[in-house]
């Protein structure tokens, strides 16, 4: 489903990205972990077809990047940090106006149907800038599988969260996830990703420097594995 | 889930109205543009001793001057608020031609200015006792507006990316816009003077040219402006 061979990014002279390789099948959940700085945020944009690469190959869900960006980005939902809503909209607005940006036809039924699975029917006629930072992510999850992507990637979706906030944000990805679809993580918070993902890749300095499925930890605990792939 | 391809059209309409409607509940954007309109105007007013010969050669040179200022606020106000929140990647993360985002974008800001330029004509109207309501005038306007907003738009969403993007934008603008701002002046001058109109004809087709290439450019170029 993600492709990735010799990706190399960089901004001016500072190399980002080092000849980086990746694959995801389709279904995975991988967790992408790694310090501040390893270039996490840069690979997931370059996925997104919000930047571009420098050198290497890119294919996501059978499309090159940057050249059929359009139809990787028909196919991707993306959730980060921030919310990527509107706040003087309401919910309900905001999530129109993206179906009509991703072509939907029947925007009602969609709109209430993600409503519903983000826990937020209730709350639809109300502003989002009124909201919560957990009900905002929660309307952001809504907001990126609005268009039902095969591809979906979160980059630090727990940023600013109390626990209750985690908790809830933990059964919503856990639904998008079981829908089949295949996930891109990143995140520092090692207890959820260990519980969410079904492999496990550590970013460091500009390359995947180790791989483990939840198989491989077994024996041992993904902190562990975490500080022995930083050391080595 | 049925799905189509959104045309140019209809992905520039749903930004509009986004916008639209966002700024009619907040109000932010055209109540920061007419405060500063109204300010400036009636700063004119009691600084300059105004006889009836002098207050009709100083009209678009003020009212020029109110609308760029005012244009300025407002581009960087509509950019800013897609910026902070991670929006404007909500944008281009959308399946749709990117010169949707910027026709979307440029519109909107165009109607602020338009809405904003209503608001003020009648109340400088009042206060100068010209009268501005003729429909040559107002063409002059729309079409001044038009190239303004055309090139502040691609620029406001280059400077959007920097740091200092409130001072960036209009010290890029200002010697772009220089063309569509004298052209805009010359002719409102000339109109309000009683000249023929064969003597604004080359103001005015400055202003076409210049509102055609720029929209051109833009349309060339956004993608690359906003890309990484």
């Amino acid at each position: 489903m993600i492709e990735v061979k010799k990706l190399v990014k960089r901004f001016g002279l500072k190399v980002i990205l080092r000849g980086l390789d990746f694959h995801v099948e389709p279904g995975e959940f991988v967790a992408l972990l790694g310090p501040n700085g390893a270039g996490k945020t840069t690979f997931l944009r370059i996925l997104s077809s919000l930047s571009r690469p420098s050198m290497g190959e890119v294919q996501v869900a059978g499309y090159k990047l940057p050249h059929e960006a359009a139809q990787v980005r028909a196919r991707l939902g993306v959730v980060s940090h921030l919310p990527l809503l509107y706040p003087d909209l309401t919910a309900e607005e905001n999530l129109r106006f993206y179906a009509r940006m991703y072509g939907i036809e029947d925007q009602e039924q969609r709109l209430t149907e993600v409503l519903e699975m983000v826990g937020l029917e209730h709350r639809r006629k109300d502003l989002v800038g009124a909201f919560s930072r957990g009900m905002q992510q929660r309307l952001a999850i809504g907001r990126a599988v609005l268009h039902d992507p095969e591809v979906m990637l979160f980059d630090e979706p727990y940023t600013g969260l109390d626990q209750d906030a985690s908790e809830m944000l933990d059964e919503v990805l856990r639904s998008v996830a079981a829908k089949g679809r295949t996930v891109v993580m990143t995140s520092h918070d090692l207890a959820r990703a260990e519980d969410l993902a079904t492999r496990f890749d550590i970013l460091s300095r500009g390359v995947i420097a180790t791989s483990a499925t939840r198989d491989d930890l077994k024996t041992t605990n993904l902190l562990a594995f975490y500080k022995q792939s930083l050391e080595s | 889930m049925k799905r189509s391809s959104p045309s140019l059209l209809k992905a520039t309409l749903a930004i509009v109205q986004k916008d639209l409607a966002a700024e009619f509940r907040s109000r932010e954007l055209i109540s920061a543009m007419l405060v500063f309109s109204l300010l400036v105007i009636l700063i004119f007013n009691f600084a300059l001793e105004l006889d009836i010969k002098v207050r009709q050669s100083v009209t678009a040179g003020v009212l020029w001057t109110t609308f760029a200022f005012a244009g300025t606020l407002g581009l960087n106000r509509s950019m800013s608020v897609e910026k902070d929140r991670g929006c404007i990647d909500g944008l281009l993360l959308a399946p749709v031609d990117r010169s949707a985002i910027y026709f979307g974008k440029a519109i909107s800001n165009l109607a602020f200015m338009l809405i904003v330029e209503a608001i003020v004509l009648p109340v400088y109207s009042m206060l100068y006792n010209v009268n501005l309501f003729r429909l040559d005038l107002l063409g002059v306007i729309l079409l001044g507006s038009i190239g303004y907003t055309a090139v502040g738009t691609l620029l406001s969403a280059m400077a959007v990316q920097t740091r200092t993007r409130d001072v960036l934008l209009p010290i890029l603008l200002f010697p772009i816009a220089v063309p569509v701002l004298l052209a805009s002046v010359k002719a409102s001058n000339g109109l309000l003077a009683g000249a023929e109109f064969a003597e604004v004809l080359t103001p005015l087709n400055i202003l076409i040219v210049y509102d055609i290439v720029f929209i051109a450019v833009a349309f060339m170029v956004f993608d690359f402006v906003v890309e990484e």
